[in-house]
């Protein structure tokens, strides 16, 4: 088992430096001048010379590189050409709003996701089931930019039960403890503004959700139905367990095995789903923040920001593969 | 072979949903090249006289826009049309792209092995370790925000899928026995490659093609509708919607129909990618 | 008699026709003896055996007939009832050791599982030591480690004494065993079959023991079913079968056996022809 971690760890590693070359790189890929690129075709020369001086542009390629990294790990990504802030603050201050959105879509379509997939699979070809897998078919090739959209235009504007928009009526003030409202506003004790907040996070979550929770039931469904055919649920079943005691001891467990794989696969995903539902939604996370800085080519953001997802998605990634070891006895023995 | 393809046929009509998902296919194909035929209107050309019409079934709206107008009186119906054109034109050029770069580098992989195999998949984990959409804002930010270069952002963004599954195949087919004798005749490695290995590893691709042209329209329009793809006036669909954001109060036939326009696109596709699996290779599915 | 089967019709349905796999089934299993059915498969033995235990599933289903264990008619009570038996008084062992266990959770855990489902006013102690004592029973070697290991550290032999410990674990009346050792070396094979043996003579329980084995069937059984097709072609009690066959199908079978020094280089093996129809012999013959 330890071996097997300690695989694991190194095999990462390679994988962080290529994405930090990647990312390096992005600056000198561009075609043209980079400080000219960031500044405009109209900056005149002293600020050109400043920047470049600023981000080390005159120095050669592999101290560079060297730079970046060693600064990176250190959390210094550089200073945002466009507000002059250091790019590691503003980033801290929007990614909470992103990680509250993506757990608790996560949550939602695992919950959901799961269910369905069980019941489909147990009661294979009912009307639930036809009705749920024709449902998760649709999700998967929903566009959730337009599902957001959708979503806002029938609860929010049509039946005016939920709000449009944000993370929070502006009436509510919060103190920042966590960064996740949900948190915040219970430990202020705050009750309202909690309620408000889970209201604004309805929708978006919603719209977040959709996709991963279409994947997950479909794979449950998939899973389950195999392992329901498998000698050992047979036994169980005469051994005298309940209906009941057969899928959720006997099957589910067996059957979660390649669903947690696809969870672990989906949270990239999400983080990335995340930057479209943030914009159709005005939520004030690092989605918008960042395609704000792509329009106005604000490097730092971009490139700390792909360097930031891709190590969170590859930790992510690598703790799930070892939750994997930990369910599976297989695994974990030899 | 003319047998093959009707045995192909008989298997594929069995399948329905993949048999819808082929109609709606076909039908997109139809709007994207009849499109001037089928409306009268311009996608472009703004009316301001015609501004924000809704559709025939709803007070105030009329036969001669029958799915409304936007902000700048144009038809919508006619814009939805040729949006179909472009999403297509989306689909095929990424995906050849994709196609073309992850099977060269899944072959070079998979049939040399050694480190230029250990070389070419440790880019592929790169290029998988950071999410699809990401990866194409980063080189969309890299290339300037429009829609060829979103085209050859997504295109990239596709080549580590394929060239992962061109990888496999090869790796099961370049020991079986009709290599060997084919190498034992002398071909060349790129002989070998092009002509004897490739041909038999088309299955996977096939489908997996398919599938990511859907993904592909789909992450075009996600980039148009952040403002990093297509660019106003042009009709595509991302765009339309990203357009209508501020109209959602009070237009909703903005919002919707460009989102059916997508939504069926791409569950066209992937019932059609779904499909071919079944009936191309049952064992795939089963992975 | 401890089970009588009477005329037992199972359908499985599809869209185009109806299977009726086992058709007019009737035998009784006396109390502490063993009853084998032979036949090849497909000739519907081991849907009797999932019908006896109230396991036939979509798309298939008990039509008619009755099942009646200790006076009770199994077929008219509900799925309470026959969960509260199944593994309590009618255990089941199967074809598969290697995938009949799960292998996600530990032998120990799997074992004790029967006692909390048949067994509640046991404490976790007493249902350990019963576990620990059914091990034992089934000549498992290292019983207290084996407990907290998982089925793939086991072979297949050792599975299939943890599967027949399951079994006997709550003393069952009847144990049904469907090819407990097909899947078995030679001599694995024989060992388990002692094995039954040994703890039919210190339980009582009665066995209906699935096989297409003739050799089996010659050391296990006291009374033999033939089925072929889902029918029952011939009863006997095993000297009278292997003496004075009645039914072709049933001499057939027994002429399929090899035998050392009956076959020469030039003799072929018989076989049962496939072509033939053997259910025209039947006297009550009840065709489709």
């Amino acid at each position: 088992m330890i071996s097997y971690v300690i695989k694991r760890l190194l095999w990462a590693i390679p994988t962080l430096l290529g994405v930090s070359i990647l990312v390096f790189s992005m600056i000198h890929l561009a075609p043209g001048d980079p400080a000219l690129l960031m500044l405009g075709e109209h900056a005149n020369k002293e600020s050109v010379d400043a920047l470049r001086e600023q981000m080390g542009l005159n120095k050669p390629l592999l101290e560079q590189y060297y730079l970046f990294v060693s600064n990176a790990v250190q959390g210094d990504f550089g200073i945002s050409t466009l507000s002059g802030e250091p790019v590691i603050d503003e980033f801290l201050e929007r990614f909470p709003a992103t990680v509250e959105l993506s757990i608790v879509a996560l949550i939602f379509a695992i919950i959901i996701g799961l269910f369905a997939g069980i019941i489909s699979a147990v009661k294979r070809y009912s009307l639930f089931d036809y009705v749920s897998m024709t449902t998760a078919l649709a999700g998967v090739s929903m566009p959730v930019f337009w599902l957001g959209l959708m979503l806002i235009y029938f609860f929010s504007i049509e039946l005016g039960w939920l709000p449009v928009s944000g993370r929070l009526g502006y009436e509510f003030d919060i103190d920042k403890v966590t960064g996740f409202y949900l948190i915040d506003s219970i430990l202020m004790k705050d009750y309202e503004a909690f309620w408000n907040a889970c209201k604004h996070l309805v929708l978006p979550a919603l719209a977040l959700g959709t996709i991963p929770m279409a994947i997950i039931a479909r794979m449950t469904r998939a899973s389950m139905i195999e392992v329901m055919k498998e000698d050992y649920v047979r036994t169980a079943k005469a051994k005298g367990c309940t209906q009941g005691q057969v899928i959720l001891i006997h099957a589910l467990k067996n059957a979660l095995m390649p669903v947690i794989t696809v969870i672990g696969l989906m949270v990239g995903t999400l983080f990335a789903g995340a930057i479209l539902t943030e914009t159709t939604f005005s939520w004030p996370g690092i989605g918008k923040w960042l395609i704000n800085a792509v329009n106005q080519r604000d490097f730092p953001i971009i490139q700390s920001t792909t360097l930031i997802i891709a190590t969170i998605f590859i930790v992510i990634n690598l703790i799930v593969d070892l939750l994997y070891a930990v369910i599976n006895p297989k695994i974990r023995l030899n | 072979m003319g047998s093959k393809a009707l045995e192909f046929y008989k298997q594929f009509k069995k399948n329905k949903t993949a048999l819808v998902g082929a109609y709606v296919v076909v039908f997109l194909i139809i709007c994207a090249i009849f499109a001037p035929i089928l409306t009268q209107y311009d996608p472009l050309i703004q009316n301001l006289d015609n501004r924000l019409i809704p559709p025939f079934w709803s007070k105030g709206g009329s036969f001669t826009h029958i799915l409304g107008t936007d902000d700048f009186g144009r038809d919508m119906l006619t814009r939805v049309l040729y949006g179909a054109r472009i999403s297509l034109t989306i689909g095929i050029i990424s995906v050849s792209i994709s196609l073309s770069f992850g099977v060269i580098m899944g072959a070079v992989a998979g049939y040399f092995g050694g480190l230029t195999d250990l070389i070419i998949m440790r880019v592929v984990d790169i290029m998988l370790s950071i999410p699809a959409i990401l990866l194409a804002i980063v080189i969309v930010s890299i290339l300037g925000a429009d829609l060829f270069n979103a085209m050859i952002a997504i295109g990239i963004v596709g080549i580590p899928t394929f060239a992962r599954i061109v990888r496999s195949s090869v790796l099961a087919e370049k020991n079986k026995e009709y290599v060997i004798a084919s190498r034992v005749n002398g071909s060349s490695d790129f002989r070998l490659i092009v002509f004897v290995v490739l041909p038999n590893c088309t299955t996977p691709v096939i489908v997996q093609a398919t599938m990511w042209f859907a993904s592909a329209v789909l992450e075009a329009a996600g980039l148009s509708f952040l403002g990093l793809g297509a660019q106003p006036p042009t009709p595509e669909w991302g765009a339309m919607l990203a357009d209508s954001l501020q109209f959602i109060t009070t237009a909703y036939w903005m919002i919707i129909f460009p989102g059916i326009a997508i939504f069926l696109t791409v569950i066209g596709f992937n019932l059609v990618g779904d499909g071919l699996m079944d009936v191309l290779d049952p064992k795939l599915k089963e992975k | 008699m401890l089970l009588e089967v009477n005329n037992l019709l199972t359908c499985f349905y599809s869209d185009k026709d109806i299977n009726r796999a086992v058709d007019s089934v009737s035998f009784g299993i006396p109390e502490g003896k063993t009853v084998c059915v032979v036949g090849e498969s497909g000739s519907g033995k081991s849907i009797t055996a999932l019908s006896i235990m109230g396991l036939i599933e979509k798309p298939g289903k008990v039509v008619n007939g009755e099942i009646i264990f200790e006076g009770v008619d199994l077929l008219k009570e509900n799925q309470n009832y026959m969960r509260s038996i199944r593994g309590d008084k009618i255990a089941m062992i199967f074809q598969e050791p290697m995938t009949s266990l799960n292998p996600s959770y530990t032998i120990g855990y799997q074992l004790d599982e029967v006692l909390r489902l048949h067994q509640k006013d046991l404490n976790k102690k007493e249902r350990y030591d019963k576990v620990i004592e059914g091990l034992e029973l089934v000549a498992m070697p290292f019983v207290q480690e084996k407990y907290s290991e998982y089925p793939f550290k086991l072979s297949g032999g050792q599975r299939q004494r943890v599967m027949i410990a399951m079994a006997m674990m709550c003393e069952p009346r009847l144990l049904i065993a469907d090819e407990p050792t097909t899947a078995l070396d030679v001599t694995i094979q024989a060992q388990v079959l002692d094995l039954m043996r040994e703890l039919q003579k210190k339980r009582g329980t009665s066995i209906l023991f699935i096989t297409h084995d003739l050799g089996v069937v010659a050391q296990m059984a006291d009374e033999v079913v033939v089925m072929y097709r889902g029918h029952v072609v011939e009863k006997a009690s095993v000297k009278e079968l292997f003496t004075n066959p009645k039914h072709p199908y049933t001499k057939a079978l027994l002429n399929s056996i090899p035998r050392p020094g009956k076959i020469t280089r030039k003799s072929k093996l018989e076989t049962v022809d496939e072509n033939v129809d053997y259910l025209q012999f039947t006297k009550k013959s009840c065709k489709i």
